[in-house]
């Protein structure tokens, strides 16, 4: 039971709003220690672990790209863009990407998206655009849920989306580990029922996306 | 060295420039902590490969103490407005090129390198081929982007850094929270979580097993942050001595709705750090768990459908 106090750091330590680095550092001493291991030993396989998810880190190599454009206005080109589609809102902008997103992830192209490369440069400006025109100048709070929705649109594209592809991590390890257990399976046997959620997983974020218009045009549009 | 190694050399290199040009930024009076917090990172980009994993973890855990003491307001100023327009009005569409870039060459480069075997060997690791990839698409990209934008080098340097800084230390957090992860699974955390949940199951009843299983992923991806990390310890507990071997379960099916189920607790959980905290530092939202409160219909609903599909699929096939 002792064992289980990391858990308790982290659930305390995120709802007091701590440092999260401080907290999960407390956490995995904490956690080792009860145990059994020592400290030697907790701060190399630390170091092991950081080193073997150094990959996580890799999508900000692209900073200096988008930092760059950024610098000589590729949000407000991307604004630009959107002005001139008339039919374009909040809603429809984000569900045009959750289908794209969606659908190159089941074909297992999950690298077309991403916050830093796509949504923050692309897809939240394009999206904030859509509602300016609209309703012109958007008060903070607005602002933000649009961003907000923006990258939950993206994590939601992309996670109901890879599943349905058979050389994704989350499939082979479903395979890896089912083939350990004495129950031999194909990919393709597993990918294939990632297909029912997928479908729901879409047409819930379009309905939630739908919703996201008729919110803004309810607190923002000033109806006749 | 590899070529994945390589391209952490950039990515440790982007970060000492960081903390090169922190170190110079006398308008933070805490701007020796910044850069020393920059500076050990890069550390573990440019030499993390040959250091002993004892010196790493302590180059980690000095990161999180600097950012613990706090890293002081970054100097780093935003482009100005009359700037940004300025280049929109001049670039117009040729703006999009670099960015399209990155994914572009990502996904044909990574395609390539899975299936351009020359001799009968790959070029890289097949499960390095989307981070070569990537690292590639960077390197193309920055090159098509000094050449349209007319920039110096200098300057994505400087734009990376005021990145960086506006994100944070929370860049380091998925990271960090990996290492949570592993740690955990060395202590043994999920044996106790799947031992508790197991004792308070009515294991006669169908829906409860169903219910349990799925709500256990969620729940357990929500503690762990990774529904990587909660499968196997929910399926060797719950899922394959009840759904599969006592009510004769189908194997695929448990597997595949089981481990969507735990996406539903990723959606929700500030531990899944690149999803849903770092997004929320890179679109600058007050609120750290701004993105974790617009998924949370989306994931509850998602775990009900979930839980349905399993129930009324998985003894059918």
């Amino acid at each position: 039971m002792l064992t289980l106090i990391g858990v308790a750091i982290v659930v305390l330590g995120f709802a007091l709003r701590l440092n999260p680095l401080l907290v999960v550092v407390a956490a995995a001493v904490a956690t080792g220690l009860a145990a059994g291991l020592d400290l030697v030993g907790i701060v190399t396989e630390f170091g092991r672990a950081f080193t073997q998810n150094r990959y996580m880190a890799l999508v900000w190599l692209t900073l200096p790209v988008i930092g760059m454009l950024e610098k000589n206005g590729l949000k407000e080109q991307a604004q630009a863009l959107i002005a001139r589609v008339g039919a374009a809102t909040t809603g429809r902008v984000l569900m045009l990407y959750l289908v794209i997103r969606q659908v190159t992830a089941s074909l297992g192209l999950t690298a077309f998206g991403g916050h830093a490369p796509m949504v923050r440069p692309l897809v939240a400006p394009m999206a904030e655009a859509a509602a300016e025109n609209r309703y012109g100048e958007l008060p903070p709070r607005i602002r933000f849920l649009i961003r907000a929705h923006a990258a939950a649109t993206d994590n939601i594209g992309l996670f109901y989306g890879e599943d349905i592809f058979i050389a994704i991590g989350s499939v082979l390890l479903i395979k890896a580990f089912l083939d350990q257990a004495g129950y031999p399976l194909t990919p393709l046997q597993i990918a294939l029922w990632a297909i029912p959620t997928a479908i729901a997983a879409l047409l819930i974020q379009l309905f939630r996306l739908w919703r996201l218009d008729r919110r803004l045009q309810r607190e923002l549009g000033n109806t006749p | 060295m590899s070529v994945l190694d390589g391209i952490y050399l950039l990515l440790g290199l982007m970060f000492a420039a960081a903390a090169w040009l922190n170190l110079k930024d006398r308008s933070n009076p805490k701007h020796l902590r910044r850069a020393s917090f920059w500076a050990l990172y890069a550390a573990t980009f440019l030499f993390g490969t040959w250091l002993p994993p004892f010196v790493v973890g302590c180059l980690a855990i000095g990161m999180a103490l600097l950012a613990g003491l706090g890293l002081g307001k970054s100097g780093a100023g935003e482009p100005s407005e009359t700037e940004r327009r300025a280049g929109a009005a001049r670039l117009r569409n040729r703006l999009f090129v670099p960015a399209l870039l990155i994914p572009l060459v990502t996904v044909l480069g990574t395609l390539l390198l899975q299936n351009y075997t020359p001799g009968g060997k790959p070029l890289v690791e097949l499960k390095d081929a989307t981070l070569v990839a990537l690292g590639i698409s960077v390197i193309v990209a920055l090159a098509a982007g000094l050449y349209i934008l007319r920039q110096p080098f200098a300057v994505s340097l400087t734009e990376s850094r005021r990145l960086v800084d506006a994100v944070g230390p929370v860049v380091a957090l998925p990271q960090l929270l990996a290492v949570l992860g592993a740690v955990f699974a060395v202590s043994g955390v999920g044996q106790v979580v799947a031992h508790l949940v197991g004792r308070f199951i009515p294991v006669d009843s169908v829906l409860a097993v169903v219910c349990a299983y799925c709500l256990g992923m969620a729940l357990f991806t929500l503690v762990m942050g990774n529904a990587f990390a909660a499968f196997p310890v929910m399926t060797a507990g719950i899922g394959l001595p009840l759904i599969v071997k006592l009510h004769g379960g189908d194997a695929a099916i448990m597997g595949a709705i089981g481990m969507l189920a735990g996406y539903s607790g990723t959606l929700m959980t500030p531990l899944a750090a690149n999803f849903n905290i770092v997004p929320a530092a890179l679109l600058e939202l007050p609120d750290q768990n701004g993105v974790i409160k617009v998924q949370i219909p989306t994931g509850l609903a998602l775990l009900v459908v979930n839980t349905l599909l399993m129930y009324f699929l998985v003894f059918r096939f």
